[in-house]
């Protein structure tokens, strides 16, 4: 694989061709701040949180870092003036939309942001249209359970209809990519519940420890889709005695 | 009709059609655009039918439609041939009048155009100032032809430029010459052509993808409407063109959902050039195949922009997506995609039939060739005019437009649509081309041009693109979908008398996150209007924050309406009609509004009778209690 | 599923990347967009329902609400607005009642708020079922709404 090398705050690192900036610079340990990314999924650039500037023959511009690829010779600046005007104009937004998220609040903090700008619409709001549980939903899952419905201010996650939704697994990858804990999953004794989605799925007891792990409906899904062996849907993670890779 | 297998074959269909035009016998052409549709075109073209018909005139008297004339001030349009006698404002009780005046070879006088100005009456349309002033390069053909009629497009040259471009030239030589050309995009970015088209041709990828772009979304713009309804063989035309010239085969033309009547005339097109050969497979017998077909948008501005575009060309929501790989390089499902505004194809045939060095000599250094406005608002003339760039804001607003209406003052031109700004007096003389304009805050656009004058409201207008915006956002991106809620909030809270003094540095500031931060360029712009409004009016933002006051007395929260006791002549018109029975008064009562019921709907200024001008409005002063005394003494009955 | 369903369908040929095409088909013949005939085109043109929901749901052209008997179209372009659209469209809304994207609860009015009809000279604009109404005023609009049915 062809490797190039760039400077990230004028220090020089080399990559595989296709590594995004903000892999290259998590490389150096520079962290770049960014609410709709995860490794897991194909990168969005929505929340224009990890927004950097690079310069490329003589000009500077500011992009996403989660997306723009790692190229020979590009010089990028993750701290300059411009990025940081965005960056916390961006919080300063964010932090006015959901002004009791955690997350927000000590991003914003670290950039001397205390309290939100501009009132929020609903202060319980803790959504902030990232579209990570979508994506996941549909790209990784496979199953399109949710979507990003209307536009404009009125985007927001939801089901078919704002129904109880018939295609969802329980599977709680959004859950479990949401930045911000807007989406509320919920086991409790055999059931799991995901308030967003209206949906609740009976949980599947391990045969070995008795521990309730994953929802019926996602075993069924698994077994469906893929073909794994018979035990794996009847012990948990931990009681199997062969791990699968790469599921 | 077979399809022509070779350019001579073309040529001999083209003398076939003029050998059985008689140039000579009247004709009766009657524009049909949407404007003069508004007036009610249909219902005279149906009377003109009728009637022909009935006194046995079929043979004799030719009647045709037209696609747009672009004077839609004066809509209906009918223009007899050949004298090219234009009558304006044309009521269907007018046909058996203009129908036996062409029959006798008379003119109808009183249906001509008069100058407001001079007084003068004026035959021709060509000799009407509104006309004289413009260059049709592009737009002149739609008068002359009936849309749905390809023969009346080969009449008049159609597709000799394709018949050149596929036998005379190869697809690089066609590249060099709109290069050459240097003519740039006219949907508003204002990107050389032909640089486009070479990416697109020189990236290794198949296949290519070529696009229209007619979602025309620029409130006040329809420009392109009116190409496509009007005169939509020469959009495609310059379509397989470029097709030729980038080496793609299968092409889309993209419609917004609000212009059935492009979207109907354009299938009839392309069907009609499908029978005569000049699309599909073997295209003149040159051995080019190129198809195209028709996509409707489903009512979002933001698909106008080419990768919001493209994706709801692939069955998905309108989502822009970050260009840092270029849709000539990576477009429609992957692949290599050029996408052109209407009126850009719309140059290409000229330029190809003209060559590339006349084409040249006409604009400005940076901007070549003729631009199409649609020139709206408070101007005298409206409707759509075409001009050399270069072509100075007064000549188009003035000499062209008639000046403002009413006789109010200039105050503004807004150009560029929700990206662009507004242009004060003080820069009238500017000749327009891409770069002055941007260069003055603004920007071409897609060529809307909406005059405002002093009654006419900068934080308002801010307010109106930013209320746009935000409607038309597609939510994706923070800077856009939160940044734009937040100026309007802003904007609204001016102009209904809750600004703050930190209000400007506010907008001021979310403005910088926006350029810098929004994933495309409907974000990146948005706060054109806000900033350009704050550059040249600022007073007027001060005035709403400090004062609370409307300078232009439009913004609703900040105006009283009042009757001026010594005006008033207590004639009951406003108190009659006041929607919400505000006004007390009677006989010889002064009238009198109660502020605490009156919406401001303005009606009472609308009936006052002129000659008593006695509604006013005022703004930043406390409206004055009513007169102790409220009865008068009318005006002697004769001078009423 | 509806014949009418199908026929739309097979005009695209049962292609996915048509699914704007299809919907406003359907937009047109029933005036809106029924859930159980989504469901339908979900499953014939083989996409999840939640995209074809996010599309429904995206563009201005489809409502998943019925419609009214009379739709209205004001033109708010900057033409319009400048010659005092405003004006024309709250007169409007107090007339019959419901803003701009909704429809009244007799399923007599619809009310949309539109961006350039295309004849500027003849602002502040509205459409009544399909015909232009032009220089309006407030008593204008109030006569033409009452006169529909």
């Amino acid at each position: 694989m062809k490797q190039v090398t760039m400077t990230i705050d004028g220090v020089e690192v080399t990559v595989e061709e296709g590594t995004t900036v903000i892999q290259a610079a998590s490389e150096l340990g520079i962290e770049i701040p960014a609410l709709c990314h995860h490794d897991a999924v194909t990168p969005y650039g929505a929340c224009r949180l990890c927004m950097v500037e690079i310069i490329k023959n003589g000009r500077s511009r500011l992009v996403t870092s989660c997306l723009y690829p790692a190229e020979e010779g590009l010089e990028v600046k993750t701290g300059s003036e411009k990025v940081l005007n965005v960056r916390k104009g961006v919080l300063e937004l964010l932090l006015s939309r959901c002004p009791n998220v955690k997350v927000l609040q000590d991003l914003a903090a670290s950039m001397g942001i205390t309290k939100p700008p501009f009132e929020a619409e609903n202060a319980d709001e803790e959504c902030i249209v990232c579209g990570l549980c979508a994506r996941v939903c549909r790209d990784i899952v496979g199953v399109s359970a949710i979507s990003l419905v209307s536009r404009g201010t009125h985007r927001k996650i939801a089901t078919p209809f704002e129904e109880t939704s018939n295609v969802c697994i329980g599977c709680g990858s959004c859950a479990f990519l949401c930045p911000t804990g807007a989406v509320k999953l919920e086991d409790v004794g055999d059931k799991r519940i995901i308030h967003n989605w209206k949906v609740e799925f009976k949980l599947k007891q391990c045969k070995s420890c008795g521990r309730y792990f994953a929802p019926e409906a996602q075993l069924d899904y698994l077994r469906r889709t893929l073909d794994l062996p018979e035990d794996h849907f009847e012990l948990c993670q931990d009681c199997r005695v062969e791990t699968v890779e790469d599921v | 009709m077979g399809q022509l297998k070779a350019p001579s074959e073309l040529e001999k269909v083209r003398q076939d059609i003029l050998a059985k035009r008689d140039s000579n016998r009247p004709c009766i052409t009657m524009c049909s655009g949407t404007g003069c549709s508004a007036y009610g075109s249909e219902k005279v073209f149906t009377n003109f039918q009728t009637l022909i018909k009935e006194q046995g005139l079929d043979g004799q008297i030719d009647l045709r439609r037209t696609g747009c004339h672009g004077f839609c001030e004066r809509g209906v349009l009918v223009v007899i041939y050949p004298d090219e006698i234009c009558y304006v404002q044309v009521q269907p009780e007018d046909v058996p009048e203009i129908v036996s005046s062409v029959k006798d070879g008379k003119i109808v006088e009183r249906l001509l155009y008069v100058d407001p100005v001079t007084g003068d009456t004026i035959t021709r349309e060509s000799d009407i100032p509104f006309y004289k002033h413009q260059e049709r390069t592009v737009f002149g053909n739609n008068r002359r032809i009936d849309p749905k009629n390809i023969e009346d497009y080969l009449a008049l040259g159609g597709y000799s430029a394709l018949a050149k471009a596929l036998y005379q030239m190869s697809p690089v030589q066609v590249l060099e010459e709109v290069k050459k050309s240097n003519l740039r995009g006219r949907g508003g970015g204002g990107f050389p052509t032909g640089r486009k088209w070479e990416t697109v041709r020189n990236t290794p990828s198949e296949p290519k993808y070529i696009i229209v772009n007619c979602d025309e979304g620029d409130p006040g713009a329809y420009m392109d409407r009116s190409i496509m309804e009007g005169n939509p063989h020469s959009v495609l035309e310059g379509l397989v063109i470029g097709a030729y010239a980038i080496g793609s085969h299968e092409g889309s033309i993209y419609i917004r959902n609000e212009y059935p009547l492009a979207v109907e005339n354009v299938r009839i097109a392309i069907q009609q050039a499908e029978d005569y050969g000049f699309l599909g497979k073997d295209i003149l017998g040159s051995g080019f195949n190129f198809k195209v077909e028709i996509n409707r948008g489903g009512g979002a501005f933001v698909c106008g922009e080419s990768t919001a575009l493209m994706a709801s060309l692939e069955g998905e929501v309108g989502e822009p997506r970050a260009k840092y790989i270029h849709t000539a390089e990576s477009g429609l499902w992957g692949k290599p995609s050029n996408l052109n505004n209407v009126e850009t194809f719309a140059n290409v045939p000229l330029i190809i039939n003209d060559g590339a060095s006349q084409y040249e000599q006409v604009g400005t250094e940076g901007s070549k060739g003729t631009k199409i406005f649609s020139l709206v608002g408070k101007v005298n003339n409206t409707g759509l005019v075409e001009v050399p760039m270069g072509t100075t804001l007064r000549e188009i607003i003035y000499d062209i437009g008639g000046g403002i209406r009413e006789g109010k003052g200039y105050k503004a031109v807004q150009t560029g649509g929700p990206s662009g700004g507004v242009i004060p007096e003080s820069q009238l003389d500017l000749p327009i081309d891409f770069d002055a304009l941007t260069k003055v805050g603004s920007m071409m656009g897609s060529g809307g041009m909406i005059v405002m004058d002093e009654t006419t409201c900068m934080v308002d207008i801010a307010k109106y693109f930013t209320t746009f915006l935000e409607e038309e956002s597609c939510g994706k991106c923070v800077p856009c979908r939160e940044g734009l809620k937040r100026m309007r909030e802003i904007l609204a809270g001016i102009t209904e008398g809750r600004g703050r003094d930190e209000d400007i540095a506010t907008l001021e500031h979310l403005a910088s996150v926006m350029k810098d931060g929004a994933l495309c360029a409907l974000g990146q712009t948005a706060p054109n209007p806000v900033l350009s409004t704050i550059r040249y009016f600022r007073d007027e933002y001060e005035a709403h924050i400090k004062e609370k006051r409307c300078p232009a007395k439009a913004c609703k929260e900040l105006i009283s309406f009042y009757i001026e006791p010594d005006k008033c002549q207590a004639c009951m018109i406003c108190l009659r009609n006041c929607p919400v029975d505000a006004i007390s008064g009677g006989k010889g009562l002064i009238h009198v509004i109660d502020q605490d019921k009156c919406t401001k709907c303005g009606t009472c200024l609308d009936l006052c009778p002129t000659r008593f001008a006695a509604v006013t409005k005022l703004s930043g002063e406390p409206v004055p209690p009513p007169p102790s005394e409220r009865e008068i003494v009318r005006e002697k009955r004769s001078e009423q | 599923m509806d014949e009418k369903v199908e026929a739309i369908l097979g005009k695209y040929d049962h292609n996915k990347r048509f699914l704007v095409s299809v919907l406003q088909d359907i937009q047109r013949e029933y005036y809106y967009l029924p859930q159980e005939i989504l469901v339908d085109v979900s499953e014939a043109l083989n996409l999840p329902l939640s995209q074809i929901f996010s599309v429904a749901t995206f563009f201005k052209a489809f409502s998943l609400k019925p419609r009214g008997r009379h739709l209205v179209n004001v033109c708010v372009g900057t033409a319009c607005h400048v010659r005092g659209a405003t004006r024309v469209l709250d007169s409007i809304e107090r007339e019959i009642n419901i803003e701009p994207g909704e429809t009244d609860a007799d399923l007599k009015f619809s009310l949309e708020a539109v961006n350039c009809l295309g004849c500027c000279a003849l602002g502040p604009v509205m459409v009544v079922d399909g015909e232009y109404h032009g220089k309006l005023s407030t008593a204008k609009v109030v006569e033409i709404l009452k006169g529909c049915e």
